[in-house]
């Protein structure tokens, strides 16, 4: 089960990633999950919000560069070990993580965490397999 | 003060004699610049069909004028005026488009222009007990081996060390007590800066004096580096068309450059409209080499501002002074000491498709050396979201232009729409630098 994330692209300028968010704020986006990776005089804002759609076009009318890419949302027991027994799984089947984080809120009595994979059908697939549970989009936006 | 002469009676020839083998000079050279498919068209359009129509030295303004452009257009042997194998060396700058301007030289040349060097190096007070250190850069670039070769044939003891490794450097001036320089004058400064870093005192070494070029500077800067270093600064001026140095250098009494008339025919014209003006008067700077077989040019537009002296130097030669270089008559760049157009900065940013056509050139100075930023948009539909992707971007432009313009630029990626728009009267160039 896949989720899309959006990626924006910030020039290293001060103000610049208080403005994306205020914008989508003003547009009644909830970004559920970020990370921004940062280098000398550029990041990247990856963000997973309750309506991917709206926040895209949102994005494109402000002339922001954004893009699309598909990650997993999984469920990660709250628990001491919990994200290890995953990370466990995804390496023994040598599945590639590119970059991970988690969410602002937890779904029931588990934490979120966002992956993105190298080949995400193949991880969701081995994942479910391992009885651990991926998100979708409607489980996000009901948060 | 006392003045030295590599050749004596060349370089005190009495202005009437020196004017006559100008005269004889240009004959020869028009003969051989006839040879050339590019001048058999340029003169014949202007009626000029041998050399020997040219009765007297005003005869050359019927000649019209050589730019960098029909260089380019001509490579690469339009304008080699001998067989190949009567060439032995060849020198090149790198041009707006990318393609270089390259000049050729025959053995006869090579040591026609080796001997106006050693007359520059000798007229600043060098004899065959200095030792020199040569911290140009070698290769396609005439400052490196014109001087070289030079130093050698007065007999100094030439260090060819090239540009670079400031810590070595310093320590074969101190090895080998080193007594004159060859550098950048942005570059002897950034030297003065490290001495400390390296517990050393200026006084420990044992220089005498500097050729500085390659790049404009001011007079506060030659004085400021003289008593930095406790030294002489010595102002020298060339450009590869015309062999690179050699062409104009300053003699002991350091009163700007004499240009080497019975090799060069200077003129100084308004580049407007291409007349020639008075000595004192300042305007575009045009060369006539008249000492080379293998690759001749006539009246070369320099796009160099400045003006002659119409007063005689008082070490006795009789070779006109040329200025300081004031300014340019286009809009070339001098980033340590290597020329940069901005037209070819853009060429590469539009060759690479993942940023947009929109950008901006900025250089400052850190320390005593100069610094390009070149200001780029990414291009919204190419954007992947991936950071590795944009930093492999920013590795394949600095790659792509340092390949170009020999420079290693820092790149800064903005977001489109950030940068001055395309169209209009966007300002490309940022020059945050002080002068010199």
């Amino acid at each position: 089960m896949k989720v899309r994330q959006l990626s924006v692209f910030l020039e290293n300028r001060k103000g610049r990633l208080c403005e994306v968010c205020s914008l989508l704020g003003d547009n009644k986006i909830n970004i559920r999950a970020l990370t921004v990776a940062e280098t000398e005089t550029f990041g990247v804002l990856r963000i997973v919000v309750d309506n991917p759609d709206k926040a895209a076009q949102v994005l494109k009318d402000h002339k922001i560069t954004a893009n699309i890419t598909n990650v997993v949302a999984v469920e990660v027991k709250d628990k001491p070990g919990g994200l290890a027994g995953i990370l466990k799984v995804v390496a023994d089947h040598d599945i590639n993580v590119e970059y991970m984080y988690g969410f602002v809120e937890k779904s029931s009595e588990n934490a979120l965490m966002v992956f993105r994979f190298e080949d995400p059908e193949q991880a969701a697939k081995v994942l479910a397999e391992h009885g651990i549970r991926a998100v979708g989009e409607q489980d996000i936006a009901g948060l | 003060m006392d003045v030295l002469f590599w050749n004596k009676e060349m370089e005190t020839l009495p202005r009437p004699k020196l004017e006559e083998l100008q005269l004889q000079r240009l004959q020869k050279t028009v003969e051989q610049a006839l040879k050339t498919p590019f001048y058999q068209r340029r003169l014949g359009k202007a009626g000029i069909s041998s050399g020997g129509s040219f009765r007297n030295l005003k005869d050359l303004q019927n000649v019209p004028f050589t730019s960098k452009d029909d260089l380019r257009k001509n490579f690469p042997f339009g304008l080699l005026a001998v067989d190949l194998d009567q060439v032995v060396r060849l020198h090149s700058s790198s041009g707006t488009t990318g393609i270089p301007t390259v000049i050729y030289l025959t053995q006869e040349d090579l040591n026609r222009w080796t001997d106006l060097v050693a007359r520059c190096v000798v007229a600043t007070g060098c004899t065959k007990k200095d030792v020199f250190q040569n911290m140009m850069t070698y290769g396609l670039f005439t400052g490196g081996l014109g001087l070289h070769y030079g130093a050698e044939r007065v007999g100094m003891t030439v260090i060819p060390i090239g540009g670079g490794n400031t810590q070595r450097q310093v320590q074969v001036m101190k090895d080998f007590k080193t007594t004159t320089l060859h550098i950048t004058p942005s570059y002897l400064l950034h030297i003065h800066t490290k001495l400390a870093e390296y517990n050393m005192d200026p006084g420990e070494l044992f220089l005498k004096r500097a050729f500085l070029g390659a790049e404009p500077y001011s007079e506060n800067t030659r004085r400021k580096l003289e008593e930095l270093y406790g030294i002489d600064a010595f102002n020298s001026y060339g450009l590869s068309e015309m062999n690179g140095p050699g062409l104009a250098f300053e003699c002991v009494y350091k009163r700007d450059m004499h240009v080497w008339e019975d090799a060069y025919i200077v003129e100084i014209i308004d580049p407007g409209t291409g007349r020639a003006l008075e000595d004192g008067q300042k305007g575009e700077v045009v060369f006539t080499i008249l000492t080379r077989d293998a690759m001749p040019l006539l009246r070369y537009r320099t796009r160099d501002l400045a003006f002659l002296h119409p007063e005689a130097c008082p070490c006795g030669r009789t070779h006109r002074r040329l200025s300081r270089i004031l300014g340019r008559t286009d809009d070339m760049l001098i980033i340590n000491g290597v020329n940069v157009f901005p037209s070819q900065i853009e060429e590469v940013i539009m060759s690479i498709p993942e940023v947009g056509t929109n950008y901006q050139i900025q250089i400052d100075k850190t320390g005593a050396l100069d610094r390009l930023t070149v200001k780029v948009e990414i291009y919204a539909k190419m954007f992947t979201g991936e950071a590795s992707a944009i930093d492999a971007l920013k590795t394949r432009i600095t790659e792509k232009l340092r390949a170009s313009i020999t420079i290693n630029p820092r790149i800064e990626l903005h977001e489109p729409g950030v940068l001055p728009a395309f169209e209009g009267k966007a300002k490309r160039v940022v020059d945050r630098r002080e002068a010199l």
